[in-house]
């Protein structure tokens, strides 16, 4: 076990180099001049122009930036950012827990229920309950994002009054950063305590729904189709014979089983919800990693797209490998 | 008496309509006999014995007028009293060990699961029992078997642990449906003699489903010869054997001569094929079960389907109204 997840760690440095390179070009084949943009609308004379390029390394070889770029990411140097002038990273790690606290609770929101509602599905098969299940799936799995966070601020925030439109927290509330999740630190907050807590809930309740029904609808539908193959096995009707009680035979049996697949497509999804994050930050003005990148972007902020999509980038990889891992432990056949 | 069965009927709801798979069987089984089950594919074998566990799917419906296991009545049970009956009183193995045996969880894991369901003991002595089992069922090195989960062992292997688990909790009837059609033909008279070993040990009883007429001449007390879900001819291994009265029967055994000298096992003869095909269970033909393919029918045969009835002379019954004598010819009619 341990050396199948050494070789995994290794494997990760090729990928990492592609993803280094594609961050590093992508952006450059978007139309646009940083120095330009920088300048402003009025333009400027040439020379000022020239001088701003070099200062930015941006009159040299594209091959010699390049090695610049990875040498400074050897060295923990992820660039500074054009507009705020403030590194990289710092921006980065600024904003990567608003996003961290929205995706964790989209998931948590998708696993804690798509996955009993698979179950259940599959042990109730063309009931009820299951055709409403994966009907409602269906819907959920092909929801526009962005219509789906807009209309959920209209009912809940706008008709209903019950959540906050936009934002993590209420402004009354300072709440100094320790871990950066605001339902973590908000009980140390001065002036706040649950009632703060319960402001940053209400703050994400909303987009987390948003970003996690397409989750959820994927999830419960994997669920399913994955316990379905399972509840047919043989070793399902040896561990029935053996006077297990079914209850049994579904969690520890079936469900062990079925998570392999689930486990797959889990990991997947992680990959997705940056796309899902970019949206949902857009919407709800969420201070997050993907309204970050999108106004890098607008701003044709180099420095800060390229460090960031290679952030991102590295995490995705590193959750897809974390998945990997646990995928070894859920099946053991895999293991050597 | 064991197992009482008595016009044990099972339908199937199916989208085109009922299909009654088992009719009206009934049969009985003693304390530590062993009985032998034959039929083409798809005769039944292996929904009576999930009958007998509790263990068919919702969409079948089970009828008898009787069944019980050492008295206890089947027919009345709820789900948590099959539960405590299930791996306890009657316990089961299966034709593909490598499927049967779960392959998230260590062999180990699975016999001391099984102990703790049925019996109040700790986990460390379930592990010892565990251990003991995995001797007594002849795999070698069994602690370090114990921890190997199932891709990891061979078919014979796996089948042997079945065993352990399934003898675990000292069942009264164990049910070994196909044990070894599964297995290489060098591993399945170790299997079989395995099961004979510990049947007699324990004093179970045992029924043992097989397409192998070889199996069951050699290994069993007497057999049950089944058609389209009905019994057709039963009595003791030896009589069936050599003196068969049924025309089924004495195709199957026509095509498979080896059976007769018990003793000489031939692996390669399953079940031969007779002339003709199993009936369609949605349309079943009046009349005698067999008749279309039997080369004695009689109009008799086609109109009216005989019963179950004990042939004079001999011990055993038979489902025919012109029944063969000593397997040789037909019998004058009676
Ligand atoms: N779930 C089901 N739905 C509908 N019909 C079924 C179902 N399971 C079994 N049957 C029917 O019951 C009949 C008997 O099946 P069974 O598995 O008992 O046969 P078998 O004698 O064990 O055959 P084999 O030797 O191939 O194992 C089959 O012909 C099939 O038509
Ligand atoms: S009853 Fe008639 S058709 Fe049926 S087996 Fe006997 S002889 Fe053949
Ligand atoms: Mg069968």
């Amino acid at each position: 076990m341990l050396k199948a997840v050494l070789k995994k760690i290794l494997n990760l440095i090729p990928t990492l180099l592609g993803v280094s390179l594609l961050a590093f070009l992508l952006i450059r084949l978007v139309p646009g001049d940083p120095v330009m943009l920088l300048l402003g609308e009025r333009g400027a004379d040439p020379q000022m122009y020239t001088e701003m390029k070099r200062n930015m390394g941006l009159d040299r070889p594209m091959y010699e930036q390049y090695f610049t770029f990875l040498g400074n990411i050897f060295q923990g140097d992820f660039g500074h950012s054009i507009v705020s002038k403030r590194a990289v990273l710092t921006e980065f790690f600024d904003r990567f827990p608003a996003t961290l606290e929205l995706g964790i609770m989209a998931m948590t929101f998708a696993i804690t229920l798509g996955i009993p509602f698979g179950i259940i599905a599959a042990i109730k098969r063309n009931s009820f309950f299951d055709f409403t299940l994966m009907g409602a799936g269906l819907v959920g799995y092909s929801m526009p994002i962005f219509w789906w966070g807009l209309m959920l601020i209209i009912v809940f925030s706008v008709k209903l009054g019950w959540t906050p439109v936009s934002g993590r927290i209420d402004v009354l509330y300072e709440v100094d950063k320790v871990t950066g999740l605001l339902l973590i630190d908000s009980w140390w907050s001065e002036d706040g305590g649950f009632a703060a807590f319960k402001s940053a809930l209400s703050h994400l309740i909303l987009p987390a729904l948003a970003m996690g029904t397409i989750p959820l609808a994927v999830v419960a539908r994997m669920t399913r189709s994955s316990m379905l193959e399972v509840l047919g096995e043989d070793y399902i009707r040896t561990a029935r014979a053996k006077g297990l009680p079914y209850a049994r035979v579904v969690i520890v049996h079936a469900l062990r089983n079925a998570l392999v697949p689930i486990i797959t497509i889990l990991g997947l999804l992680f990959g997705s919800i940056i796309t899902g994050a970019i949206l949902t930050e857009m919407i709800f003005s969420w201070p997050g990693i993907g309204k970050w990148i999108v106004f890098s972007i607008n701003a044709r902020d180099y420095p800060v797209i390229q460090g960031g999509v290679m952030m991102i980038a590295s995490l995705v990889i590193l959750t897809n490998a974390i998945v990997d891992i646990l995928y070894l432990w859920a099946n053991p056949r895999m293991r050597h | 008496m064991l197992l009482d069965v008595q016009n044990l009927t099972i339908t199937f709801n199916t989208k085109t309509g009922p299909l009654t798979a088992v009719r009206n069987l009934s049969f009985q089984m003693e304390m530590g006999e062993t009985l032998g089950v034959v039929g083409e594919s798809g005769c039944g074998k292996s929904i009576t014995n999930l009958a007998i566990m509790g263990l068919l799917p919702p969409q079948a419906v089970t009828s008898a007028t009787h069944l019980s296991l050492e008295g206890k009545n089947l027919l009345s049970l709820n789900e948590r009293e099959w539960q405590c009956l299930r791996g306890k009183d009657v316990a089961m193995i299966f034709q593909d060990p490598m499927s049967a045996l779960n392959p998230c969880y260590s062999v180990g894991d699975q016999l001391i699961e099984t102990l703790l369901v049925h019996a109040e003991m700790s986990r460390s002595d379930a592990a010892l029992e565990s251990l003991n089992l995995m001797e007594q069922v002849g795999i070698p090195a069994p602690k370090e078997r114990l921890k190997a989960y199932p891709h990891e062992l061979s078919g014979g292997m796996a089948q042997r642990v079945m065993i352990a688990m399934a003898i675990s909790s000292n069942p009264k009837l164990l049910i070994a449906d196909e044990p070894t059609t599964a297995l290489d033909v060098t591993i399945q008279d170790q299997i079989l003699r395995l099961l004979k070993d510990i049947q007699e040990k324990r004093q179970m009883s045992l029924m043992l489903v097989t397409h192998d007429l070889g199996v069951v001449a050699q290994n069993t007390d007497r057999i049950q010869v089944m058609y389209a879900g009905e019994v057709v001819e039963a009595g003791l291994t030896q009589d069936v054997i050599h003196h068969s009265t049924h025309p089924y029967t004495f195709g199957l055994l026509a095509g498979h001569p080896d059976a007769r000298k018990s003793g000489e096992r031939n692996h390669k003869s399953r079940l031969p094929s007779i002339q003709g095909m199993v009936p369609n269970l949605r349309q079943r033909p009046k009349g005698c079960q067999f008749h279309p393919r039997c080369s004695f029918a009689q109009d008799t045969c086609r109109l009216e389907a005989p019963q179950l009835t004990v042939t004079p002379g001999i011990s055993r019954a038979t489902r025919c109204y012109y029944p063969l004598n000593r397997g040789e010819g037909r019998t004058d009619q009676c």
